[in-house]
């Protein structure tokens, strides 16, 4: 996907294309589920439905596989949209040779370094400085690049964040500080956890030019997305955004308790703010769509994504010999137990 | 004494909510632990019954929490810090190593730190390379730092108690494979076990197979498997790292005149060489056979099932090293 320009966001073509990215999503994300279900995934397990407008907006306003990306757990979107093989992203989450990492990361770590993706951390807060080094070595080697460092609301206040955001501040390194803010860490409200839930106000104190932006309506995201990332390649300078979003399943794939800390009625409002029922809406009220060509596409995708699982099932466990592959450039670890 | 049967995880949530009620100045923090009822439910039920000044959610700030529990127990409180997984404590490792173990020391005594840091250690299922660290032997390398790992349901609240009632800073290492786990718990809410006591938990005449945490569960098992060949295996199971129980362990060497010591960490330069070490050391003369080391694979734990289980010493792996010592 080549960089668009802005008259060209809003165009049929491209409107069609954000449907079909998003409803991809969803359908892969929902296959991940049922499939944890089935004990053919295993682990920790996040996926990232209701959150779809994140990751299509970005890829059409960042110069994907030039720009850098790096994010938390919830990381099967990015490397799909990047044109990683989906087979191998698929056989990563089930741990099985096809996998982009040969099954040894999983889920969690999900990487194709060579589309600039990197990752796919479990560390709550751990790959921010990491996202911040990107931009670094970008910026030192003198090239244009953007990094998108994507990190949740619960992220936000690791301490990290903020000696990051002041290193950024401090060299103006050229990185989006992407924070999602689903209003949830996990099992904890957003008002239980930020004595500020305004979380755009963190790049403040550091001079970082900061804003909030809606994460369920793409239209306006990727107007949004378009100007703070041509912005930060133009003066070489980090940004701060708060994408508001929200997901619409539990933690993780193990996260059966959502009512622990949400209202079935809460999920009902959140339900009418489905991004993508929205851009139906937009499809409609334009008549570029009509709904019986959004079944049509909604099953060429799904039968996709049923291929996509095949073919990764069909993929066998990784060698024994992949155990010690990898733990250094140029040498084995000592063997044996 | 009667007694009541319970699982490890409701042994350790049991004597959490009797100290809680004991000593007012006792209060648990951490993530996810008090509305959404602790990610493995240990602390289940207890922000309802405690309220939110006793059972703390924190945001997921480590380093922060664990410090702010070091500051309050050296003015008095007896913080309690759930770590989600051990793991996680990597984050705040500054703040127990180079802060909470070293306070009292650095103060010449004027300062106390009873602060218990617990939570679940190692391999669960799948978690990968970033969630499955064992750690206790990283800390029991720090002196200043009481370590413990016990094995069964008992141990775990006898120990945690222990621990909550110790004035020093004290690592609690449960094992996610271990909650599920059913022992026998004394009623009675002053049962303790002391620190620095290890125990036979099969006894065996030809081999010692030492080790703590779940290594002791799948140390019985491998007991089990080796009677039938004949060996009688005797299980020592440490509980404590720090202090460590030489005494026990070197009285069961006397006895087998072989030992295997086996732990899940990765066994380069594992807690369990420190043990081998000692026992050389004091009980050479006792030795058969030179002692062997049973430990994880040195490699980030690998998330495809078949090689995670490769890494993990399993009872065929202690058979193994059983059979390298005849
Ligand atoms: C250092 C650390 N602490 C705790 C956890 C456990 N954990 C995993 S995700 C999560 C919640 C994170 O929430 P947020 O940053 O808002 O991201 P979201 O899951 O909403 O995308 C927690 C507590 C972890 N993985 N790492
Ligand atoms: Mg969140």
């Amino acid at each position: 996907m080549a960089k668009a320009k802005l008259e060209e966001l809003e165009s049929p073509a491209m409107l069609e294309e954000f449907y079909r990215q998003m409803v991809f999503i969803r359908r892969f994300e929902e296959k991940c589920n049922v499939a944890y279900r089935l004990g053919k995934i295993g682990g920790y397990m996040h996926t990232a439905v209701g959150m779809e407008v994140t990751p299509v907006g970005f890829n059409h306003v960042l110069k994907p596989t030039y720009d850098y990306i790096i994010t938390a757990y919830r990381d099967h979107p990015q490397p799909l949209l990047l044109g990683s093989d989906p087979v191998a992203v698929m056989g990563e989450i089930m741990g099985r040779s096809a996998g982009l990492s040969r099954g040894k990361g999983g889920s969690m770590h999900v990487y194709d370094i060579e589309k600039g993706f990197f990752g796919g951390w479990g560390i709550v807060g751990g790959h921010i400085p990491l996202g911040a080094g990107l931009a670094f070595g970008s910026k030192y080697k003198g090239e244009d690049r953007v990094t998108l460092c994507l990190l949740g609301d619960g992220a936000a206040n690791q301490g990290v964040v903020f000696e990051s955001m002041n290193m950024a501040a401090l060299w103006d390194l050229p990185i989006i500080f992407a924070i999602e803010n689903n209003e949830f860490a996990m099992g904890t409200r957003l008002e239980y956890h930020a004595a500020d839930t305004e979380l755009y106000k963190r790049g403040e104190p550091f001079g970082i030019k900061s804003e909030r932006v809606d994460g369920m309506d793409i239209l306006s995201f990727i107007k949004d997305a378009k100007r703070i990332v041509d912005w930060v390649r133009k003066e070489q300078k980090p940004f701060v955004m708060e994408i508001m979003n929200y997901r619409y399943n539990g933690h993780g794939a193990a996260d059966n308790d959502r009512q622990l800390y949400r209202t079935k009625e809460e999920e009902a409002a959140a339900e009418k703010r489905d991004p993508i029922a929205r851009l139906e809406k937009v499809l409609i009220d334009r008549n570029i769509m009509n709904r019986e060509k959004m079944e049509a596409i909604d099953e060429e995708l799904t039968d996709q994504v049923e291929a996509i699982y095949e073919a990764a099932d069909a993929s066998p466990f990784p060698d024994a010999s992949e155990v010690y592959a990898n733990v250094y450039t140029d040498m084995d670890p000592e063997k044996g137990h | 004494m009667a007694t009541i049967e319970m699982t490890y995880r409701d042994a350790i949530s049991k004597v959490l909510a009797e100290e809680i009620e004991h000593d007012e100045n006792v209060l648990i923090m951490g993530e996810d632990i008090g509305r959404y009822q602790g990610t493995f439910r240990v602390t289940q039920g207890m922000f309802e019954k405690y309220g939110g000044k006793r059972i703390l959610d924190t945001p997921i700030t480590e380093a922060g929490f664990t410090g702010i529990a070091i500051g309050a127990a050296m003015v008095g409180l007896r913080p309690v810090v759930e770590m989600m997984t051990m793991s996680f404590s990597i984050l705040a490792m500054d703040q127990i190593i180079n802060h909470a173990a070293k306070i009292h020391y650095m103060t010449g005594g004027q300062a106390k730190v009873p602060l218990v840091v617990r939570g679940p250690g190692g391999a669960a299922k799948q978690l990968s390379a970033q969630h499955t660290h064992c750690l206790e032997g990283w800390y029991a390398h720090a002196p200043g730092l009481k370590v413990v790992a016990p094995a069964t349901a008992v141990d775990a609240y006898g120990m945690l108690r222990t621990a909550i009632r110790d004035d020093n800073p004290v690592i609690f290492t449960e094992n996610p494979g271990l909650y599920t786990i059913k022992g026998e718990i004394p009623d009675d809410k002053d049962f303790s076990i002391p620190f620095g006591k290890a125990q036979i938990l099969h006894e065996g005449n030809d081999v010692s197979l030492i080790g703590y945490s779940r290594m002791t569960q799948v140390n019985l098992a491998a007991a089990e498997a080796l009677e039938k060949d004949g060996i009688s295996a005797e299980v020592v199971d440490v509980r404590s790292l720090s202090p460590l129980d030489m005494t026990t362990i070197n009285a069961s060497v006397a006895k087998t005149h072989r030992a295997v010591v086996v732990y899940e960490d990765w066994k380069f330069g594992g807690f369990g060489g420190e043990i081998a070490a000692r026992i050389g050391e004091e009980s050479f003369d006792e030795l058969d056979a030179p002692v062997v080391r049973c430990g994880g694979l040195n490699v980030p734990t690998p998330y495809a099932r078949n090689l995670e289980l490769e890494c993990i010493p399993d009872v065929d792996d202690v058979i193994a090293a059983v059979r390298k010592l005849s």
